[in-house]
């Protein structure tokens, strides 16, 4: 059983070991994302969970070519690696990786990876979106959705929270024209998987964004991360989408409509709105507003 | 083959020479001409290199970062406000061991906004972990660079270099350079051949956490590789001098010290006038110390140099605020009292430094003992503008 084990370990990209909390949403994604890709695969890491869990050294769990340098550079690194591959002629071959946090990516990293998005390069940036800055302490971020609570967005008598809603990542990057711009969730490993796939398989600038699940952050139990996941998207709070060259051309159907109280009330971020009905109501509507506007339910419904 | 080219395409030519894979190029005066030329040599087919157009020097710094991992040749240019920028990932390069040769084209920073000339923004990076070298002409400028990357890529050394070359004078100064032929350069600088590298087929995990039971260690490891550069570097001076024909890449240049009562130390393209004020004023006895590697500290080669002047003059074109000129200090540290080091500052901002500037130098250094003296001061303007009395 131990060899057993031990071989099946062999044939993934991203290998235990590592230090990342029980439950941790990430380091599940990355793992999926980086066996989905293969070894024909360099990694470039912001600054951040991951690269702190996975690579303390003199250990690393990356069976890929991967590199961290600082939090904002993650989408410049890959440029070069992919710039240095297009000279070496290696680019057909070898795929380029580039991913960081949500607060490495829509905050600090954003000009760099609109930078790589804008010259083309043939880069997947990957965000995995925790929804805050987990790695200093569960800090707000450009990321953190609308009342939240984080130690810099506390909830009080006066502020219910992050007072700001997320800043729509998938469409920014869409709107710079690149060929695939797309968002999916851990807690949907076969939507995760395909979009991955469906990636790597084009040409060019593309941006995937995966809803990662954060137990510590987010207070919930470790055991309920990929439920917690899922009830983000079947509540229409965090839709699935698809673009193309800036059209929306996929959206993730939720058979159908659950209240966003099933996913706010597991999570201690929110546990201050639980009584409060004007809050709810206005979260409530933003998952409506979703639900209508990418068409998100099943037509059976 | 002898050309009459501002300084920005001298270095430009020298880059195309050492055949980097990878260039990327953010705009900021005075070095923009130097990534202009490269890329007028990429579109025409002279070179062959993947030329990025960053959206900032963070990411110039970055790109180059990214490719020298890969295991590619990579240039990149700089000055002033883009060479703070790119700090951060100043540090990060030199502590990732990686050989990223940029040239900065010396010039003041911010406030108040000033595009010429002094040295405050290369000084002010002193100890990121890159070997800076000074040039004083636009010949030596576009040494350095072949030279650079062959110091860099040793395989003994791994390390960054910042080839500095002062913003106008230099870069927009015409000198006739000779332009190496491009097979002395190859058979000088061999492909980069990198002892690691991101490669798929024998996977490395770099920039990795470093807790506190390591990080002392690669901190003193860089430190070390810093000072055995110093017996490096006269070597592949040498090399190329044995090659070219002419100077490599020194510690420090002599000029006119036996027998000097008075010896300037400076850096960069000022040592041109101070040689011309020394050879018309045979009578004052004056020397000239040029540094030309400034990181790592060639304490050993300045001391040995100047043990036996009686009065040392420092001309430094930066300052540390609040305290007294950068290369003052270190200059002076390794004096005891016994020996009269003078500081002086002067040329910030672009400031002409002319030999009547070096004669006032001359003038107080013979008179008294200063630590911290401005030269060719506006005393009224400091009146009415500054309220300075």
């Amino acid at each position: 059983m131990y060899s057993e084990l031990e071989e099946h370990q062999e044939e993934h990209q991203f290998v235990s070991g590592h230090t990342a909390c029980g439950g941790c949403g990430q380091a599940l994604a990355a793992k999926i994302v980086s066996d989905t890709v293969g070894k024909n695969a360099i990694i470039t890491n912001a600054t951040g969970c991951l690269e702190v869990f996975s690579t303390k050294s003199p250990t690393t769990s990356w069976q890929n070519p991967w590199i961290h340098s600082l939090f904002e550079n993650s989408a410049a690194i890959a440029s070069g690696v992919e710039a240095a591959l297009r000279y070496l002629g290696k680019i057909d071959n070898i795929r380029v990786i580039a991913q960081g946090g949500d607060g490495g990516t829509a905050d600090i990293g954003l000009q760099a990876l609109s930078g790589m998005l804008e010259r083309g390069h043939d880069i997947l940036y990957v965000c995995y979106d925790n929804e805050a800055y987990m790695n200093t302490g569960i800090q707000r971020s450009g990321l953190t959705p609308l009342y939240a609570n984080t130690t810099t967005s506390p909830s009080g008598k006066v502020l219910k929270g992050n007072i700001r809603l997320k800043k729509p990542m998938v469409e920014i990057c869409a709107a710079h024209g690149i060929p695939y711009s797309a968002s999916t969730s851990v807690g949907f490993y076969s939507d995760l998987q395909k979009k991955v796939k469906k990636a790597i398989s084009i040409r060019g600038p593309k941006y995937l964004h995966i809803h990662v699940p954060c137990p510590l952050g987010w207070g919930h139990q470790a055991s309920l991360t990929i439920e917690v996941a899922k009830l983000a998207v079947l509540t229409g709070l965090y839709p699935l989408v698809e673009y193309e060259y800036g059209k929306l051309t996929g959206v993730f159907k939720i058979p159908q409509k659950k209240p966003v109280i099933e996913y706010l009330k597991l999570q201690s971020r929110f546990k201050h709105l639980l009584s409060d009905n004007q809050a709810l109501e206005e979260l409530q509507k933003i998952a409506d507003k979703n639900i209508e506007y990418y068409n998100l339910l099943s037509k059976t419904n | 083959m002898k050309q009459f080219l501002e300084g920005s395409h001298s270095v430009a030519e020298a880059a195309k020479l050492a055949k980097p894979g990878v260039i990327s190029a953010y705009p900021i005066t005075p070095q923009t001409h130097i990534v202009e030329r490269l890329a007028e040599f990429v579109a025409s087919g002279e070179l062959k290199a993947e030329f990025i157009n960053v959206e900032s020097e963070h990411s110039a710094a970055s790109v180059v970062l990214g490719a020298v991992a890969t295991g590619v040749r990579a240039f990149s240019a700089t000055s002033s406000q883009g060479l703070l920028y790119m700090s951060e990932v100043l540090f990060n390069i030199a502590g990732m061991r990686l050989p990223v040769i940029m040239v900065c084209a010396n010039r003041a920073v911010s406030a108040p906004i000033n595009i010429w000339n002094d040295q405050q923004d290369a000084i002010s990076q002193r100890d990121t972990g890159w070997i800076q070298l000074y040039a004083e002409d636009n010949q030596e400028a576009l040494d350095f660079v072949l030279q650079a990357y062959k110091l860099g890529e040793n395989p003994l050394i791994m390390l960054p270099v910042l080839v500095n070359m002062d913003g106008f004078i230099l870069t927009h100064g015409m000198e006739i350079v000779d332009i190496p032929e491009q097979d002395l350069v190859d058979k000088f600088l061999p492909p980069y051949n990198p002892p690691y590298k991101l490669d798929v087929d024998n996977p490395v995990s770099m920039g990795l956490l470093a807790d506190p039971s390591i990080y002392l260690e690669t901190r003193y490891a860089l430190h070390k590789t810093l000072e055995e550069t110093l017996d490096i570097i006269p070597k592949i001076g040498n090399e190329f001098s044995s090659i070219f024909k002419r100077n490599g890449i020194r510690l420090i240049e002599e000029y006119n010290l036996e027998n000097a009562n008075i010896a300037i130390v400076a850096m960069g393209s000022v040592c041109g006038t101070i040689k011309e004020f020394i050879d018309e004023n045979k009578n004052l006895k004056i020397g000239l110390l040029r540094l030309i590697t400034y990181r790592p500290f060639p304490k050993e080669a300045i001391f040995n140099s100047l043990k036996n002047v009686k009065t040392i003059a420092v001309l430094d074109k930066s300052i540390s605020l609040g305290n007294e000129g950068c290369l003052y200090t270190e200059i002076k540290s390794l004096f005891g009292s016994d020996k009269k080091v003078n500081g002086f500052v002067a040329g910030l901002g672009g400031r002409d430094i002319t030999k009547n500037t070096i004669k006032k130098l001359i003038d107080v250094s013979k008179e008294k003992e200063v630590r911290c003296e401005f030269l060719d001061l506006k005393e009224d303007l400091l009146r009415k503008e500054f309220y300075v009395f």
